[in-house]
């Protein structure tokens, strides 16, 4: 079993100089800028070893200008989780490093966070649309999105 | 000219092939593409590529109250409705604190079981058909799927769509008689399993075709995500069945079947064990279930009058050990009767991560048998 929020965090920040996690409920709170930092402990590190990213994803908030990133963290070593990330982004400009380099099954999920929610991931090596085609103009799962008239033609796709 | 020169003589010219696989093919499973690039017959790179059957099912549920996702969620993973049904089901009653029903607890253990039983005999048809045993072990496969099928008809009025699990229980109690029904097919399933694996488990074909293809090693499994018989087989013990201990589980004693070698026919051979496991399952559910309401109160007030159901502000995810995987839902609630975000953690989806590390080094008739071991249903592939 895995301690409580507050526990996590006073472990987290004690191994972590620098870095500060805000818990909310049973979910911890990360900096986009120490996001990999913490990451990598989670993974590397007893008592975590959270080496299973089970679920990434995000949730738009248009009223408080934010994106933000959630995380599910598992661990098969352990047999423990979750653990809940959430990173929040500036919605303007939402860009946060990738974890895909730590955990290859980030891949294809990150692929479509930037797809249905236009967030850049830094660092990922295949970054593309991945279930809307090549020229596909918006991000439709952004609650501000325009759903587009059925009847007009769309473009042919390449 | 002389003879002796012709094998050193002129220079060949090599140069790569673009092949499309898909989507319109019998071995993609649906539409699917694989962009594979050849040297000679060796794939040398090979991009998936989703998405055409992508109907932003996230969307949808996010403008339609808790309940009204359920229909929906049939059409996800199409051949394993009962599990979809249940992991929504899990999320929404972590979400909401709703209770669930003995009786109906039992109700969905057995449904997702016999979901499994009906996955993995069918994909083990389609893999064979895929090695080129046209029909003869598929239609063995389907003909068992029927008599399932006919089980889940009488239960929720549906073959494939059932639309039967609800939050606190099931929609409605089983019809009388079908537990004694459900009990003589599941007493005489092993004997269909021993018949199947009589044909196919040493078959000299099989093993050639599947042994050492398509090795998934231990790490890469585990770092890629990849979960449910596909993990199991690469050697990693981790069934979400064990690991969380939802539903009636606990209560059952059965085993986690695991590979050693992680190549095609491990995947194969784990889904066989895995399906005798379910038995094993099954058999102690039907003799355990209890009577009493097959719905708790609340669950059934809340699918009776879904608008009513507001949950408190927060988050919950919920997974089940679906038959392809991890199959999770994430709702995020901001109090109005409409999830403020609904997401489906796919199995087959993030299994597909590692198809490429899968057929490098192999022969373009090995990449059909390795996308029938990864076993996805583009339903849940493209959401």
């Amino acid at each position: 079993m895995l301690p409580s929020a507050e526990q996590l965090k006073s472990s987290i920040e004690h191994s972590l100089p620098g870095v500060a996690i805000t818990p909310e409920g049973a979910v911890l709170v990360v900096e986009p800028k120490d996001l990999i930092t913490v990451c990598r402990h989670l993974k590397h590190h007893e008592p975590f070893f959270m080496d299973y990213v089970a679920n990434v994803t995000a949730v738009d908030y248009p009223n408080e200008q934010r994106m933000d990133l959630v995380y599910h963290l598992y661990s098969m070593h352990h047999k423990h989780g979750p653990m809940t990330l959430r990173v929040k982004l500036n919605r303007a400009r939402p860009v946060v490093a990738s974890v895909t380099p730590l955990w290859r099954g980030a891949e294809f999920q990150e692929r479509e966070v930037y797809d249905l929610f236009g967030v850049q991931f830094e660092g990922h090596p295949d970054l593309r649309r991945i279930l809307m085609w090549e020229g596909f103009e918006g991000h439709p799962m952004r609650k501000d999105y325009v759903v587009e008239d059925q009847d007009a033609p769309l473009p042919h796709p390449r | 000219m002389d003879p002796t020169t012709i094998d050193t003589a002129p220079h060949v010219e090599r140069e790569l092939l673009e092949v499309n696989l898909g989507p319109q093919h019998p071995s993609t499973h649906g539409v699917f593409r694989m962009q594979a690039t050849l040297d000679g017959e060796t794939i040398v790179k090979l991009k998936p590529v989703m998405g055409y059957l992508h109907r932003n099912h996230e969307q949808i549920g996010e403008g339609i109250t808790y309940i009204a996702s359920f229909p929906f969620t049939d059409r996800l993973d199409y051949f394993n409705a009962m599990s979809n049904n249940f992991g929504l089901a899990l999320a929404i009653e972590k979400l909401g604190g709703i209770p669930v029903a003995e009786r109906g607890e039992y109700l969905r253990a057995i449904m997702a079981e016999l979901t499994r039983l009906v996955n993995h005999t069918a994909v083990i048809g389609f893999l064979l058909n895929d090695m080129g045993a046209f029909g003869t072990p598929l239609l063995y496969a389907f003909r068992e799927r029927e008599k399932i099928l006919d089980l889940f008809e009488a239960a929720s009025g549906s073959r494939m769509m059932c639309n039967y699990v609800r939050p606190g229980g099931v929609r409605e109690d089983v019809p009388e008689g079908w537990l004694a029904q459900a009990k003589q097919l599941v007493d005489g399933y092993p004997r269909f399993l021993d018949e199947f694996e009589a044909l196919l488990t040493q078959n000299e074909i099989v093993r050639q075709r599947a042994q050492r293809v398509g090795i998934l090693p231990r790490e890469l499994a585990i770092s890629a995500s990849v979960t449910g018989p596909m993990l199991r087989a690469s050697g990693v013990n981790y069934d979400i069945r064990k690991v969380d201990g939802y539903s009636i589980y606990p209560t059952c004693s059965f085993k986690v079947p695991l590979g050693t070698v992680g190549d095609v026919y491990d995947r194969y051979y784990v889904r066989i064990l895995e399906m005798r496991e379910s038995v094993k399952i099954l058999q102690q559910a039907l003799k355990a279930v209890p009577g009493g309401p097959a719905i708790s109160s609340k669950g059934a007030a809340i699918s009776r009058a879904p608008r009513t159901f507001r949950p408190p502000k927060g988050d919950a995810y919920g997974r089940i050990e679906a038959p392809k995987g991890e199959l999770g839902f994430y709702l995020v609630s901001d109090g109005s009767p409409q999830p403020y975000r609904y997401h489906i953690r796919a199995p087959s989806f993030i299994n597909l991560t590692v198809l490429e590390d899968l057929c490098l080094g192999h022969k373009v008739g090995d990449v059909i048998i390795i996308l029938g071991s990864v076993d996805i249903v583009l339903g849940e592939v493209d959401r």
